[in-house]
């Protein structure tokens, strides 16, 4: 379970969270929309610690993560599966290495990492591509390598900025599928998209954020932002 | 920590040295240049230390004999030392049997000057009745006929150790300055690794790397590159002091001392080395790590 209370983050001077107050149970499917700026990211980086909250208090399953030390965080982190906006692949690893070094920080065996390695690939369609380098990958597929690495853990919760950011509306489609995939199976899943079509054609709950406070909160809501964002 | 764990650790770092090319070269060199000074130094003070020990228990006088010089005039020589002051015995040492020695303390190798290659002298082992007469009795015998030489050991040598002295301060000094050069460099080294892998280390951090396990591949790299500048100095050194064993052996054996046998005496100063140089290339990596490698 997550859980936000009174959450605020302020940069310098400008706060981009206000007065958070957000409930996420496990099993869940959330999308978190609104503008560009509105706070978005803002809000994942809590989740996952990279940044604290001036204000407020974030809970996640038995992490309490405004009191949280340094040295725990890793621990908080091997419990979550991050899609980062921009990816954030080992530069000088394959799409293999990249997906298996995400198991190999929590010392798994070498002979499960290389069974799971080989199947979230196979899932997210990069097999054939496992021995490439980020640079020789395009976006999409960088961005499904980023999905593989976020899954291959079988965290108990997910966590994507913007997975379909680059993504054609076949791809788009084949992604949120692979996070419908993993949500029926238990794992929680939260993620920030700009991207209406999709949350429209996949309804699940939908928060909308604009200048750092939630203004909407629906089972199954629709979403259509308004034109000087497209 | 697991088995693979660690085999990954050890990958990662060589990966790692491998990549920082010249850098690591310098890093190796530099390392390689300190064990080198500090691996003769060693061997010098060690061979010093054993020498005057020896010298300060021995309370003979060696009265080389003349070569040519007939029994009977040796007989003559015997009776003249046994009446000097203070003597306590005499005893006659023959050169084959000084070479005996020569041979007991360094090997067959020197079996080669037997019979008339010997280049050894016939000896008179005069022991005193205190061993503060040694002085007086080796000046004594120097005056007699068919004495080539007489000496009790200490004198050159408590110079030469006077001198020594002064050497191996210099030389300590000069040691530790080069140590922390060595580790310098190779903080250095490790610094830019980091730096330049500043992302990098951010993203494991975000998959969930602790900062042992980060930390893990560039402590072995430091480790690694103090091993790898341990191995010259290693080869140069077995191989010149088993040289200057060697070629001191005879001249050294003829005033009754030796220098430390080497198969032991190499094998404790190359573990030394190897534990300096892997303690230098590690408290290097840690120097970098503690002020770069942060959360
Ligand atoms: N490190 C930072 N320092 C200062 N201001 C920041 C920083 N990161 C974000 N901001 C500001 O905080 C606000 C929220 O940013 P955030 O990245 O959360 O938006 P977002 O909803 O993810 O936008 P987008 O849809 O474009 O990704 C923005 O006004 C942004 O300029
Ligand atoms: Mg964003």
């Amino acid at each position: 379970m997550i859980q936000f209370i009174n959450v605020s983050k302020k940069y310098n001077r400008t706060y981009a969270l206000r007065e958070i107050n957000l409930r996420i149970e496990p099993g869940e499917f959330l999308y978190i929309v609104g503008p560009s700026g509105a706070g978005k990211s803002t809000l994942i980086k809590l989740l996952y610690r990279q940044i604290r909250p001036t204000s407020g208090l974030i809970r996640i399953n038995k992490f309490n993560l405004t009191k949280m030390k340094n040295r725990n965080v890793p621990y908080l982190r091997r419990e979550l599966g991050v899609v980062f906006q921009d990816f954030k692949l080992l530069p000088r690893l394959t799409t293999y290495e990249n997906v298996a070094y995400a198991m190999e920080v929590t010392e798994k065996r070498p002979t499960i990492i290389r069974n799971r390695v080989m199947d979230v690939l196979n899932l997210v369609g990069l097999a054939s591509k496992s021995r490439r380098f980020p640079d020789e990958l395009s976006g999409g597929e960088q961005q499904r390598v980023a999905i593989a690495r976020a899954i291959v853990n079988r965290p108990k919760i997910v966590i994507a900025d913007e997975p379909t950011g680059n993504l054609d509306p076949q791809t788009s489609a084949e992604i949120i599928n692979i996070f419908e995939n993993v949500n029926r199976q238990g794992t929680s899943v939260i993620m920030a998209t700009h991207n209406s079509e999709m949350v429209n054609q996949r309804p699940h709950r939908l928060i909308e954020v604009v200048q750092g406070q939630i203004v909407r909160d629906e089972n199954k809501g629709a979403y259509h932002h308004a034109a000087i964002y497209r | 920590m697991r088995l693979f764990t660690v085999k990954r650790h050890i990958k990662d770092s060589f990966r790692s040295l491998k990549r920082n090319g010249w850098m690591s070269v310098a890093s190796v060199s530099a390392v390689t240049v300190t064990l080198l000074l500090l691996g003769i130094f060693l061997a010098l003070v060690l061979n010093v230390n054993k020498l005057s020990s020896e010298i300060e228990n021995d309370v003979h006088v060696r009265v080389l004999i003349d070569r040519g010089t007939t029994k009977s005039q040796k007989q003559h020589l015997k009776t003249e030392l046994k009446e000097l002051k203070d003597v306590a015995t005499v005893q006659y040492s023959s050169k084959t049997n000084e070479l005996k020695k020569v041979v007991g303390h360094y090997g067959s190798s020197f079996q080669m000057f037997s019979g008339d290659d010997n280049p050894l002298n016939d000896v008179f082992i005069v022991s005193t009745t205190e061993p503060e007469k040694t002085i007086t009795v080796t000046q004594q015998a120097r005056k007699l006929k068919y004495v080539t030489i007489a000496s009790y050991g200490g004198t050159q040598a408590k110079q030469l150790f006077k001198v020594m002295h002064t050497i191996r301060q210099w030389a300590t000094g000069f040691t530790i300055l080069l140590l922390f050069v060595a580790v310098f460099l190779i903080s250095n080294t490790i610094r830019i690794t980091i730096l330049s892998r500043r992302d990098e280390i951010g993203i494991m951090r975000l998959v969930g790397a602790t900062n042992a396990y980060i930390r893990w591949p560039f402590f072995l790299e430091g480790a690694w590159t103090g091993l790898l500048g341990s191995i010259l100095p290693i080869i140069a050194l077995d191989f010149g002091y088993s040289w200057l064993y060697r070629i001191t052996a005879v001249q050294l054996t003829s005033f009754g001392y030796s220098l430390a046998e080497p198969r032991y005496f190499l094998f404790v100063l190359n573990l030394l080395m190897i534990i300096v140089g892997v303690l230098i290339g590690a408290v290097g990596a840690l120097i970098s790590m503690r002020r770069f490698l942060k959360v």
